[in-house]
């Protein structure tokens, strides 16, 4: 009688802590894991939450999660609009860390994959308004290779360029320090988990023109040459229809900037 | 055993004899090794006088000797992963450590959790409250195996995400949170509903502690039990009342040897009959 009511105690609160744990497992979008942080899964089976790595972190950027946040509790994260991380040589929280939650092989910040800037709001970013703002280009610590300007024709004004800020994930390591620049109230550019920034390729796709430039030519020999459905006796196989003249309505959508 | 007849004001006897200073001195050591541990880990962020960093899950003291808590590492492993090597050197010093001087020494002297307990068990007896339900002492043992397979079977250190000691020490050190209504429920259980319900009963950590201390050389004894005089002023503030009376009211050994006595030495104290004193395991004397 007593044994069974203390195995089923211990089992209830057994349940309620594992049913606790599967239901608060998912990181929110805006916490972002310290620098060398294992894979999510791995990481809440190493932390032991002991908060070494905000202690040795300079500049308060990272928190432990307390209880009802969203965050696993006790776990370390940064909110980049608050604090970014600075990206310190020598990765003080990576070094602090006694379990190896935090990977001691990340010896250049530079590898670090803390997240991946999306400049996620095209409508309010200013750069995309025709704007010169650059400042998320400015701040970036990648600069030139993490966030690129990229020129393109501005349809509304029709004799200006916009200069649109454009992040490569192969070198963002998700630092923050856009999204702690961006002069809007709300940030247009935001670093959210990779697993949710980044879409994925099937492993079998390849790209013809990849494909074709590695082995120096088609792989399928000469295409049979077809007519070009809506503009019969103009275009045919390789000759080209010239684009439409300028001053039109931009984008198909007609949306302006 | 909860219904023994304890005193509400134990230790009135030890103070007439001895005199207040002596008749609390355990229970002042304990609050300032308890107090003291917390104040080394506060220094670093309220001062920037960096002695301890981290936690109780796991710390840096001075910079060269790393702690583990064995407790962690365990849920670690079951959850699947093997961690760096720095955090095993500090779970077995701590290991060591606790293999000496007795697993539930961590309970009474450095716990957390404790001074919330203790203070809702002297509110028990200072109102005088004898209703309730305690729980199965065993069931800590239940649920102590069912941390470590919810660990294996969520993946993650899933006891950790409610842990209320980790949690409040967590807390006092980086921000409460949502946790201050989790100590407050347990104090509340305690006051309330069990008779030190918590660490007493439910407590996993506590239990993987006093299995770590089942052959630990430091004990409780009572070398004098013929002076008892069945005040019952031990049993009545004892955590574990259970583990007095084979010692106290025995023929065999006078040492406290129950793994479940957490040395917190408060019988030391409130005795006015001087029955009990601080000891290894081997000490058999036992004079009248």
């Amino acid at each position: 009688m007593g044994l069974a009511s203390a195995a089923g105690g211990g089992c209830l609160l057994t349940l309620g802590a594992g049913l606790h744990a599967h239901q608060a497992r998912a990181l929110p979008g805006q916490a972002l894991r310290p620098p060398g942080a294992l894979a999510e899964a791995d990481f809440l089976a190493a932390c032991v939450r002991c908060g070494l790595c905000v202690r040795d972190c300079p500049y308060d950027t990272l928190k432990l999660a307390a209880l009802g946040e969203p965050v696993p509790t006790g776990t370390p994260y940064f909110t980049a609009r608050a604090i970014p991380c600075e990206m310190c040589e020598d990765i003080p929280c990576v070094k602090a860390c006694p379990t190896g939650a935090l990977d001691p092989r990340l010896t250049d910040i530079h590898q670090a994959r803390m997240g991946l800037a999306v400049l996620i709001d095209h409508e309010t970013c200013l750069n995309f308004l025709g704007l010169r703002c650059d400042v998320c280009y400015r701040v970036c610590p990648v600069i030139d290779q993490a966030i690129t300007l990229e020129k393109l024709h501005n349809p509304r004004s029709d004799r200006h360029a916009m200069l649109l800020p454009t992040v490569h994930s192969e070198h963002c390591t998700g630092c923050g320090k856009c999204e702690a620049a961006c002069v809007l109230p709300e940030a247009a550019i935001k670093v959210l988990p990779r697993k949710m920034a980044q879409g994925k390729l099937p492993e079998h796709y390849r790209k013809s023109w990849e494909e074709k430039a590695k082995h120096g030519g088609s792989l399928i020999g000469e295409q049979i040459e077809l007519p070009v459905r809506g503009l019969e006796g103009q275009a045919h196989g390789k000759e080209h229809v010239p684009a439409p003249p300028p001053g039109g309505n931009g984008l198909d959508s007609r949306w302006k900037p | 055993m909860e219904a023994m007849n304890t005193s509400a004001r134990p230790g009135q006897a030890a103070v007439r004899r001895k005199g207040w200073f002596a008749a609390h001195q355990w229970l002042i050591l304990r609050r300032c090794s308890q107090f003291g541990i917390l104040a080394l880990f506060l220094t670093g962020p309220m001062f920037g006088i960096w002695i301890v960093k981290g936690n109780l899950s796991s710390s840096l003291t001075l910079g060269t000797l790393p702690l583990t808590d064995p407790y962690l590492l365990a849920q670690s492993l079951a959850a699947g992963i093997v961690p760096a090597s720095t955090a095993f050197i500090g779970a077995a010093i701590v290991t060591l450590f606790y293999l000496l001087v007795g697993g539930r020494v961590f309970c009474a002297w450095v716990c957390p959790i404790n001074p919330i307990t203790d203070l809702a068990a002297w509110g028990r007896r200072w109102l005088g409250l004898k209703s309730g339900r305690t729980p199965d002492a065993r069931t800590r043992y239940w649920l102590l195996a069912g941390t470590l397979v919810a660990a294996a079977s969520t993946g993650t250190l899933a006891w950790e995400w409610l842990n209320p000691v980790s949690l409040a020490h967590r807390g006092l050190l980086f921000g409460m949170g949502a946790g201050l209504w989790l100590l407050a429920t347990i104090f509340l259980y305690d006051l309330l509903v069990a008779s030190r319900g918590w660490c007493g009963h439910l407590c996993p950590m506590g239990a993987f502690y006093g299995l770590l201390g089942r052959t630990a050389l430091l004990r409780v004894a009572t070398p004098r039990r013929a002076a008892c005089n069945d005040c019952m002023d031990c049993f009545s503030v004892c955590p574990e009342p259970q583990v007095i009376r084979p010692a106290l009211k025995g023929s065999a050994s006078p040492v406290i040897l129950s793994p479940n006595c957490t040395t917190c030495g408060r019988c030391i104290d409130v005795c006015g009959q001087q029955v009990f004193r601080l000891t290894h395991r081997f000490d058999q004397r036992s004079s009248s």
